[in-house]
């Protein structure tokens, strides 16, 4: 590894004064997951700035008014462990617990999942269609950006040089809804997804009828992608209308243009976009019908 | 030239003060500053799992954490699994089991599953399975190794 400095800054100010310190390339650290991999396969970097410091970068609460809020740092075990988002996110459950290992789900967090904007990484999906929203902070001062914003291209986000990613906030689930996320991988666990995809849907008093439905996927774009389309589909239909449900799938092939590789090819990951849109919408009317 | 850096830090219940590169990882430290050697390097990039030391009690790949990032925290190694009373009962039933072969794995089998059963007295074969399942070996097959964890979580529930 080359040798480069090391600052942690124990609040956002100090962190933005030292981002616009031109200090050259600046990586920074949360769980480390991928950065301190990237650093090993020979990414160079003069300053690591670690984020763990500021109580924002770290935090997890919820209330009702404002719904979930979650650092950047914030790793994805602690997420998964947070009782609110057992009862109420289990969405965030389904992506933060398929990740690595238990040791990567120690370290590794959304907000790293977020800035690595890997285009198969496993939680902005479910993080988009929960209507997240990203807190960035930079030399202005904050601004947000809805979830299936923040990703530009592979590997590339809205940060602007000085800004960094400081907290995510996903509001309070309305009554009857549900979530769900899923990925196709060729083995059991510990693996990156061929495809994936999330959804939630908010249903009528009766649970009868989908009064609100967003879709999104992952691995089959340069960028997660929120579907509209497949969403729309959905609105105003009845939660058993099989026509919808193929309509939604239908867009997200349709939305898909995925590339070929050593996980799977074009073809393979129009189709999983399909299939897994499907269990995804399926999956969440599901959890809304038993909430 | 980035200078070294002064870390406080607590291993296996000792207070600990080191020097070190920002670009060292906590796994260079401890083999090669600290002498702690029973943490081995496998992989070196988060998959496999024998770099395992437990921080703040929370299994986490010492390859994957730069030395800085100790300052403050609580570190337990293999070194520190054992008590003055003789081996952890994870570590007898590993012999009991023969659950290793080469032994390279076995600090950071020995190490992840007590995270778990620290936490969970009584947990499913599945649940273990799962849990450590990113911890890689390449001799046993495993079967030893889950057995020889339940059997611990058995003999620690008495």
């Amino acid at each position: 590894m080359n040798a480069f400095d090391y600052e942690a800054p124990q609040s956002v100010d100090e962190a933005i004064s030292l981002l616009s310190a031109g200090n050259g390339n600046i990586g920074i650290l949360a769980g480390g997951t991928d950065l301190i991999a990237q650093l090993k396969e020979g990414r160079k970097i003069d300053l690591m700035l670690d984020l763990k410091r500021i109580p924002e970068a770290t935090a997890l609460s919820f209330d009702e008014d404002s719904g979930l809020s979650f650092g950047a740092a914030t790793p994805c075990s602690q997420i998964y462990g947070y009782d609110v988002v057992q009862s109420r996110y289990p969405a965030l459950v389904d992506c933060t617990s398929l990740i690595g290992s238990i040791q990567i789900q120690n370290r590794g967090s959304i907000g790293g999942n977020f800035c690595n904007a890997s285009p198969a990484a496993d939680t902005p999906p479910a993080v988009i269609v929960l209507g997240g929203t990203c807190r960035i902070a930079g030399p202005n001062g904050t601004r947000e950006v809805a979830a299936e914003d923040f990703f530009t291209g592979p590997g590339q986000s809205v940060l602007q040089s000085g800004e960094f990613l400081i907290s995510i906030q996903v509001p309070t689930p309305a009554a009857n809804s549900g979530a769900f996320f899923l990925r196709f991988i060729p083995r059991n666990e510990m693996d990156i997804a061929v495809a994936n995809a999330a959804a939630s849907v908010v249903l009528d008093s009766e649970k009868t009828t989908i009064q609100e439905a967003r879709v999104a996927i992952g691995a089959v774009a340069p960028t997660p992608l929120l579907v509209a389309d497949a969403g729309a589909a959905l609105v105003g239909k009845a939660v058993d209308d099989e026509d919808a449900i193929e309509a939604a799938c239908a867009a997200s092939r349709a939305a898909a243009r995925p590339i070929s590789d050593m996980r799977g090819t074009i073809e393979q990951r129009i189709h999983l976009s399909g299939v897994l849109t499907r269990r995804a919408i399926q999956g969440a009317i599901q959890r809304a019908k038993e909430s | 030239m980035p200078g070294k850096v002064h870390v406080t830090t607590t291993i296996n219940g000792e207070s600990v003060e080191f020097l070190c590169e920002p670009r060292q990882t906590i796994l260079e430290v401890l083999r090669d500053q600290l002498d702690l050697t029973g943490t081995k390097e496998g992989c070196s990039n988060g998959n496999c799992g024998a770099c395992s030391i437990l921080v703040n009690g929370e299994v986490i790949d010492s390859c994957l954490m730069m030395g800085v990032e100790a300052e403050g925290q609580e570190l337990t190694t293999i070194e520190g699994v054992a008590s003055a009373d003789g081996l952890h009962p994870l570590q007898q039933q590993f012999l009991e089991h023969a659950a290793l072969q080469c032994g390279i794995c076995t600090p950071g089998f020995i190490v992840a599953a007590k995270a778990l059963l620290d936490q969970e007295s009584n947990p499913s074969e599945e649940r273990i399975r799962l849990y450590l399942a990113g911890n890689l070996c390449r001799c046993t097959g495993y079967d030893k190794i889950v057995r020889a964890v339940q059997d611990a979580a058995s003999e620690m529930a008495e």
